[in-house]
């Protein structure tokens, strides 16, 4: 199982908590890893990840083990200890400044 | 005995203001959707416990939501808004052709007699259409057909913010677009054409009577009167008596005919409202007073409303989707301001009180008149 920590307000939408665990068949990967969130909670489609493009949202940020996973395309592996539930993966709010 | 809700979407999430029928005591439960911005909430005339909104952030995008039971629980549905075919090109700002790109859901128009249909106005500006609860939308993809290529977003985005329904006849919908104009369907959608003769922009467009390109910030219309529009220009009260083929300015003697919101009373279709603004460019009251003007002779001579509201030191807006007005006798009138304040007048304007006075800034006001 992954553990996948989400922002608060995609939390209250999928009325889930801090964070959800999901089982991911095969390779563990962004790509895989954000599709299981979309299965497991629908209303979140398109909210991370445009609906058509499937592009992530350019105020959404994903960072695992210290690294920011943002702009790496999705079929890039997840870290080890993402992989074996030891580490989240962390669906992020960008900052909005001010 | 009947009761009164009113739905006010804000920056901030969405709250549900109920009274009875004497609307003087007022409950207030929010926010919904706490944190979100509300563009629009919308009763079902067909079943006024269904209520849908339209739900969206700059970081996470448009969410639709639902209620079957007045507002009390929602339920997340479709939300994947996507034009039909190769969706084209607009203007942009710099002369350029630019693709249409889906931003978010200003407004939503529930059918009069089917809880399951409802419209939704889209920015950038399209129309889309559910006969499933809002499950799966379809756009009507004609619209952009009528002059598509030459509409252009103001400042304030490419928005479809405005659909109203003949009540009359279930094949014709008028729609309006900020910085387009208004638009009329007689086939159900299936093809469109503007109908913007008679508007005149003088400092917003080179042809000041060009077929596209006025921005409308909102039209309004008695359900017993279809043919008879009224609109809130960006400059310009106008009226329309033959199903917007033609328009007439009604301004007369509005301190500013700048403004955004245009209601209709209840029961007299004659009587309309609108809240002068000082200018395009100073988005507050003239004299920083808010009044809400009333003609009882559908436009030209308005009389100013102010018992109740704030006469000096005023400096708040009100949006083109924050007036609304309830079904009672007197027939009630609300609006929200940019400051956070819902106004209400239960003696069709008479008097004002406020329901409350610390929201978010209100973006949208609705009311559903319950028995």
């Amino acid at each position: 199982m992954i553990r996948v920590a989400l922002p608060q307000h995609l939390r209250t939408l999928a009325h889930a908590g801090e964070e959800v665990r999901l089982q991911v068949e095969g390779l563990v990967t962004l790509g895989s890893a954000l599709d299981a969130v979309e299965i497991a909670f629908p209303m979140l489609r398109g909210t991370i990840r445009d609906q058509v493009t499937r592009r992530r949202r350019p105020f959404v940020r994903f960072f695992a083990c210290g690294q920011d996973l943002s702009h790496e395309p999705p079929d890039t592996p997840l870290p080890g200890a993402v992989v074996t539930g030891d580490e989240p993966l962390l669906v992020v709010g960008a900052m909005a400044g001010g | 005995m009947s009761s009164v809700r009113v739905l006010v979407g804000t920056r901030k999430g969405a709250f549900v203001l109920t009274s009875d029928g004497k609307r003087n005591r007022w409950d207030v439960s929010g926010p919904h959707f706490a944190g979100w911005e509300i563009y629009h909430l919308q009763g079902s005339p067909a079943d006024p416990n269904r209520l849908y909104a339209s739900q969206s952030s700059g970081w996470f995008g448009q969410v639709i939501q639902r209620s079957d039971d007045g507002g009390k629980t929602w339920e997340a549905v479709g939300n994947k808004f996507v034009y039909d075919g190769v969706p084209g090109t607009h203007q942009w700002y710099d002369g350029t052709q630019h693709p249409w790109e889906f931003k978010r859901v200003w407004h939503l128009e529930p059918s009069p007699t089917d809880p399951d249909t409802i419209y939704a106005g889209v920015e950038d500006a399209a129309l889309f259409r559910s006969g499933d609860g809002g499950q799966t939308w379809q756009e009507l993809p004609g619209l952009r057909d009528a002059k598509g290529h030459l509409w252009q977003p103001g400042a304030g985005g490419m928005c479809l913010h405005t659909i109203v329904l003949d009540p009359r006849d279930p094949e014709r919908l008028f729609i309006a677009i900020s910085a387009a104009g208004v638009f009329r369907t007689d086939d159900a959608g299936k093809t469109w054409r503007p109908v913007n003769c008679g508007l005149k922009s003088r400092y917003e467009l080179p042809d000041p009577s060009a077929e596209v390109g006025h921005c409308v910030h909102r039209i309004a219309m008695h359900p017993s009167r279809p043919n008879t529009l009224f609109m809130q220009k960006h400059w310009d009260v106008m009226r329309s008596d033959d199903a917007a083929e033609s328009w007439q300015e009604v301004s007369g003697n509005l301190p500013s005919d700048f403004g955004f919101p245009v209601g209709v009373h209840a029961h007299e279709p004659d009587t309309i409202y609108v809240v002068p603004i000082k200018s395009d460019s100073e988005h507050y009251p003239p004299e920083a007073k808010l009044r809400v003007y009333r003609s009882r002779t559908g436009g030209h001579e308005w009389e100013a409303l102010t018992r109740g509201l704030p006469q000096n030191d005023c400096y708040v807006n009100v949006l083109r989707d924050a007036m609304a007005v309830d079904a009672l006798d007197a027939c009630g009138v609300y609006f929200g301001t940019t400051g956070g304040q819902v106004y209400a007048s239960a003696d069709a304007g008479d008097s004002w009180a406020p329901i409350v006075r610390d929201l978010p800034a209100v973006l949208s006001v609705e009311v559903q008149t319950l028995s």
